[in-house]
């Protein structure tokens, strides 16, 4: 397990080594100055020197790279050109929403998938595996804007159950920030919701196929002890695989539904930034996230080589 | 080489084409995905026949009316024909998906071939490379070539062509590597052919059908992307009518009402999507009944 894990470490290191290469490379692929593209009409000499001179965008080019990373490495990802702040202060200021939103959504997907998925491979065939089918193959094809716009239109502004954007700590009111985050979750939630369905239809369905289980059924174990005891304990570990996963992904992609709802978390941060040409900030954001969506896959590797000891020996 | 040996596979290829298009046919969902795919092509080559108004006619004293006889859906806050935006924003959807694909498909398939036949330090290099455009999610890679590239029609399709490009590299190099050592392959390399004609003749034909698979999965997503971008405001710019950009539109007109800018955009994109998976679906089914999709693929690999 030891060798597993380092090994994957490693992996995962020399992938992000690549990774900052990219995102290094970004602000150098821009055409033209970066600074006096991102300052405009705002443009002033003293200023225009200091955010050279603070983005190292003076010196060689592998000096500037090896530098930002040595920065980076030590938590310091630059200042914004916009504003001056430090990257990394704006990053862990929205960090919080994001992490919210992310976890509120993934629990809306398995509280929509377990049931749906499982209850579809225990009744393969019958109307209800049609109908969780069928929603996953919609969740899977509606573009989450879209669903959260009609979200919107319905339980906003038609039934006025919900505010149709912004964000409250949880920390300042409880009740509120529940209130603002259910119609962003859902969106979210929906969408991995429809995916996991699939993924636990076939877990369980491959689960139920296994010799052990049509022994047990031989036996004649009640078809209940036998999903409990024999089909779920060997199918719960793909999913939660893929639910890991779908954590990662949806770190990454819950950008578009924090536009939607106003959600002033990593992707809106990202998204302003672009705007704005402040590249320091969406390098900064761009790393961040890809850092998580690296960090979170090698956590669900190394907890299903801890599950199932088959993956450590192959 | 003779004449008729290059000929057996063609013959084949065509026979199993039959196959392939009676299997599509006969899976019910698929060929209704079919049908919606083909209308949405028609009504993108004769937008300007079948749209009763320009994209961008505007009628200011008839801004934001409600779908009626004149106008099916309704118009926007520019009195501009919802209807007929939405017919030409297939054009554009289609045009940014199909472009984009194909750049993935011919960058992809490249380095996916080389890689897996040449092996070695060639395939290391390249997959690593693969390995590191995979660690990104798909929508802030998008974000942050289009953000270098600065927003346009063309950078969108460049954008998603890149960030799709490993997908096929990792699904053409897996079927390279399974009939590398083929006798057929093995047969070409003793009579002395070039690698060239031996990639070209004997190994892509080969793995076609994970590539047609891989290729009508990835329309669905590339278009879900596209909109995501418009959407974003940093995807096709106005005042090209992307379905991304009118929904993007429609939202700050939701509190006035105008529920309809934002219901029929969306459901052409839903639409869209969803024929392209069911087709994509059926495809696999029909041609490789092995091969997952890719959100599967992905999760299978941990």
């Amino acid at each position: 397990m030891a060798r597993f894990a380092l090994r994957r470490s490693a992996q995962a290191l020399v992938a992000l080594l690549g990774v900052s290469i990219v995102v290094f490379a970004l602000i150098h692929l821009v055409p033209g100055d970066p600074v006096r593209t991102a300052l405009g009409t705002r443009f002033d000499q003293d200023l225009y020197e200091a955010l050279v001179a603070r983005a190292g965008l003076d010196q060689p080019i592998v000096v500037q790279y090896v530098d930002w990373l040595a920065r980076a490495a030590m938590g310091d990802l630059g200042v914004s050109f916009r504003t001056g702040q430090p990257v990394t202060a704006a990053l862990l200021e929205r960090l919080p929403a994001t992490m919210l939103l992310a976890a509120a959504a993934l629990l809306v997907g398995l509280v929509i998938a377990l049931p749906a998925g499982i209850l579809s491979a225990v009744r393969q065939g019958k109307p209800i595996d049609y109908a969780a089918s069928g929603f996953a193959q919609i969740g899977v094809s509606v573009p989450d804007f879209w669903f959260g716009l009609l979200l919107i239109l319905i339980f906003a502004r038609g039934l006025g159950w919900f505010p149709p954007s912004g964000y409250v700590s949880p920390l300042v009111d409880p009740v509120e920030s529940l209130r603002r985050l259910v119609l962003p979750a859902v969106t979210a939630g929906v969408v991995t919701g429809a995916i996991l369905t699939r993924f636990v239809r076939s877990s369980v369905l491959e689960a139920m196929g296994a010799e052990h289980v049509r022994l047990a059924r031989a036996k004649g174990l009640p078809e209940r002890y036998v999903l409990r005891h024999h089909v779920l304990r060997n199918a719960w570990i793909p999913i939660v695989t893929v639910t890991g996963l779908q954590l990662a992904t949806l770190l990454g992609g819950i950008v578009v539904v924090e536009v939607v709802f106003a959600w002033p978390g990593l992707g809106r941060l990202a998204l302003d930034s672009v705007q704005r040409r402040d590249y320091p900030v969406l390098q900064g954001a761009v790393l961040f996230m890809a850092l998580a969506f690296l960090v979170v896959n090698v956590l669900v590797d190394l907890l299903y080589a801890r599950l199932d000891p088959r993956i450590r020996a192959s | 080489m003779s004449d008729t040996t290059l000929q057996q596979p063609s013959t084949r290829s065509r026979s199993r084409g039959a196959e392939t298009w009676s299997a599509l046919l006969s899976n019910k969902l698929a060929a209704a995905g079919l049908v919606v795919l083909v209308l949405l092509v028609l009504a993108a080559v004769f937008a300007d026949v079948i749209a009763p108004y320009g994209y961008t006619d505007s009628d200011l004293t008839r801004r934001l009316q409600p779908p009626s006889a004149s106008y099916w859906f309704g118009t926007d806050e520019l009195g501009r024909d919802v209807l007929s935006r939405v017919i030409h924003g297939a054009r554009v959807s289609l045009q940014v998906g199909a472009v984009a694909v194909g750049i993935s498909l011919v960058l992809g398939t490249t380095i996916g071939l080389v890689a897996g036949y040449r092996g070695g330090w060639i395939d290391a290099v390249l997959m690593r490379a693969m390995d590191i455009l995979f660690s990104f999610p798909v929508v802030l890679l998008a974000i942050a070539i289009v953000a270098v590239l600065s927003p346009s029609l063309v950078n969108t399709m460049i954008a998603i062509g890149i960030v799709f490009t490993p997908i096929f590299a990792r699904v053409v190099r897996g079927s390279v590597l399974s009939v590398r050592e083929e006798v057929y392959v093995r047969a070409a390399r003793s009579l002395g052919a070039s690698d060239l004609r031996i990639l070209g003749r004997h190994v892509l034909p080969n793995v076609a059908a994970p590539i047609i698979v891989q290729t009508s999965l990835s329309l669905a997503f590339a278009i879900l992307t596209e909109a995501a971008l418009s959407y974003l405001g940093i995807g096709v710019q106005p005042p090209r009518p992307a379905w991304g950009l009118m929904l993007l539109d429609a939202q700050g007109f939701i509190p006035t009402g105008a529920w309809w800018m934002s219901i029929f955009p969306g459901l052409a994109i839903f639409l869209t999507v969803m024929a392209l998976n069911l087709v994509g679906d059926g495809l696999r089914d029909a041609l490789d009944p092995r091969q997952r999709s890719v959100i599967q693929a992905r999760g299978a690999e941990a």
